[in-house]
């Protein structure tokens, strides 16, 4: 079966094209895609914005040894391209790993998703790998499996990966030229041989092109990553974007090349820097067309369980499971019973935001985009301003409300009564911190927090920010719409076009 | 005739993957090989598959302590930085 290609088309200049699923009239982030894989996608935490404020997901560490060598990776800690640096999983057998599983999903029913991610490459730990999702779909037919692969090893086993309960698969591509891949990748084991730059480099890269197309013609959902390393690959992962969907990938997502020296990855020592937040999400508007799945991805690590952005990892370590005795045909039917109320919320959500006047009606078509950030937490305005470790971008427009991407901060406030007078979790200055963190926020002219103090309000109104806590525990989307109508209505959207600000 | 896996190794599992012998087996610290199965692959392959495979630069050595893939092979970080840094003890480089 082959897979229709997704159009590539951006929306139109100025990025201002609908594309949330929050937004009220224009068709949803997931309308683009064949029925068949939307179905497959809508209720997926790792893709759908909605969904994953409802559904849980975990990855186990199964396969820790790796075939190449990415520039962005030290051995020591987890695979980089998937994973937070620096973190070490705990590795698990496949029997200790269904163990887990079971676990999480009987005390966790949301969780619907398995991923077999790094340390490592999957498909170097073929034996590992496959005997666990061997048990699993025997095990636990309710729970949607999926893998990430460098793809080196992938054309071979896509036999095998199609025999699995198998949702899809995620292959990271960084480039489609052995000349770039020489730059990321020292070397690849292959062929019983190491071989080193472009020519190493040319076979990953034939292979991962290979793979590709073997799973999309076995009608396996491929999903391809890409980890942005400014003034290496930046300007060639559009091409790579067009490629990969013009071979039935549905999903191109760029990921921010994480390199600190304290990882100690070529890149990080060598002082490789990553993309800022600005050049990401340019990029990412560039490749993603007008896909806003993923841009809540997390990078999450390996052993990761639980919602995205709560890691609940700890509940579950080897020692805790070791003690649960799981009934699993009784998990089972009372997951079924969760996933269905879920189901059923998340109906009913889409159905009443398509039954509302959108209040962005209201507001004059040429009046100019606004980013916002938000410090919220399942889909509300939850957050204290000193206690968020990353914040939400929204852009407002006259179209509608949409999801931008998330940017990491540092907490500066150690606790609730002494934010902005000390009390700092880094031990710098909090002015640093504070300043730091404002720093993250260029280009938003709005916070929305639930509360936030006197010293970082100033000096939020002193960087061109407006604070604003008075959307406490409101939905996210309908606070950003309601602070972008009053913005309207003060008349602070109507801007000559020469200094219009384009998102 | 056998090769060795030092304390630099990080336990990654790919030389155990590799081995045409079976030779190399999980162990505290770190993995291991043992003297009596590992024939350099002679006869398997061109290459000793562990070293061939290592990410970790002086996790192997042969039996006069010699590094297989010596500092600076298999990352291309350079030389005063590795000391510089720290990531390897004075000894291996
Ligand atoms: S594929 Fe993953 S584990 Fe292998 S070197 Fe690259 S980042 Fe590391
Ligand atoms: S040299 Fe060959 S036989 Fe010896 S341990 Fe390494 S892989 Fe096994
Ligand atoms: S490949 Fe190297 S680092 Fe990995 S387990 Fe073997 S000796 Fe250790």
């Amino acid at each position: 079966m082959e897979l229709p290609v997704i159009s590539n088309t951006p929306t139109d200049a100025g990025g201002g094209g609908c594309a949330s699923s929050g937004c009220g009239t224009a068709p949803d982030a997931l309308s683009h895609l064949p029925d068949h894989i939307r179905a497959k996608v809508q209720d997926h935490p790792c893709y759908s914005e909605e969904a994953h404020h409802y559904f849980a997901r975990m990855h186990v560490a199964v396969a820790p040894a790796c075939n190449i060598q990415c520039n962005y990776c030290n051995r020591k800690y987890d695979c980089s391209n998937e994973s937070r640096p620096g973190v070490v999983s705990e590795l698990l057998s496949p029997d200790q790993a269904i163990r887990k599983i079971k676990a999480v999903a009987a005390e966790i029913p949301q969780m619907t998703v398995l991923g077999i991610a790094g340390p490592g490459d999957p498909l170097a730990n073929p034996e590992r790998t496959f005997e666990t999702f061997r048990m699993l779909s025997e095990q636990t037919p309710d729970i949607k499996l999926c893998v990430s692969t460098n793809g080196l090893n992938l054309p071979q086993y896509a036999d095998e990966i199609a025999k699995h309960n198998i949702d899809h698969v995620t292959i990271t591509i960084n480039c489609v030229d052995p000349e770039i891949g020489a730059q990321i990748y020292p070397w690849i084991y292959w062929d019983n041989k190491r071989i080193r730059g472009v020519e190493g480099a040319k076979i990953l890269i034939e292979q991962q092109q290979k793979g590709l197309e073997a799973l999309t013609s076995r009608g396996i959902l491929v999903k391809v990553n890409s980890v942005m390393i400014p003034g290496v690959n930046d300007e060639h992962l559009k091409e790579v974007s067009k490629i990969v969907k013009a071979k039935g990938a549905f999903l191109h997502n760029v990921m921010p090349l994480i390199a600190e020296a304290e990882h100690g990855t070529y890149y990080g020592i060598m002082e490789q820097r990553g993309p800022t937040d600005d050049e990401l999400q340019a990029l990412q508007d560039e490749c993603a067309g007008d896909m806003a799945m993923m841009r809540h991805c997390r990078q999450c690590r390996a052993d990761a369980v639980g919602l995205l952005g709560e890691d609940r990892g700890n509940e579950f370590t080897l020692d805790k499971i070791d003690v649960m005795d799981v009934d699993y045909e009784a998990a089972m039917a009372r997951r079924k019973q969760v996933h269905d109320d879920i189901l059923g919320k998340l109906e009913a959500e889409r159905a009443a935001k398509a039954a509302q006047v959108p209040v962005h009606l209201s507001i004059a078509s040429d009046a100019r985009p606004v980013l916002m950030a938000v410090a919220g937490k399942g889909g509300v305005v939850a957050e204290h301003f000193g206690h968020a470790r990353e914040f939400l971008i929204y852009e407002a427009s006259p179209e509608g409300v949409r999801f931008i991407s998330h940017r990491k901060t540092e907490l500066y406030c150690a606790g609730l009564d002494t934010c902005g007078e000390g009390g700092v979790a880094t031990g710098d200055e909090p002015e640093s911190v504070l300043e730091r963190n404002i720093r993250t926020l260029e280009g938003c002219e709005v916070v929305l927090c639930s509360k936030i103090g006197f010293e970082p309000w100033s000096q939020l109104e002193s960087a061109g920010i407006q604070p604003n806590g008075e959307h406490a525990m409101e939905p996210i989307e309908d606070a950003v719409m309601a602070v972008y109508k009053e913005m309207f209505d003060a008349g602070k959207l109507a801007v000559p076009a020469s200094t219009q600000q384009v998102a | 005739m056998a090769l060795q896996i030092t304390a630099q190794c990080v336990n990654c599992w790919a030389c155990h993957d590799v081995c045409p012998n079976d030779a190399i087996y999980q162990d505290t610290p770190h993995f291991l090989i043992d003297d009596d199965k590992c024939t350099e692959c002679l006869g398997d392959h061109p290459d000793p598959q562990c070293a061939a495979i290592c990410p970790i630069e002086c996790a192997i050595v042969d039996e006069l302590g010699d590094a297989l893939n010596p500092p600076g092979s298999l990352t291309h970080i350079p030389i005063e930085k590795i000391v510089e840094m720290a990531l390897l003890p004075a000894e291996y480089l």
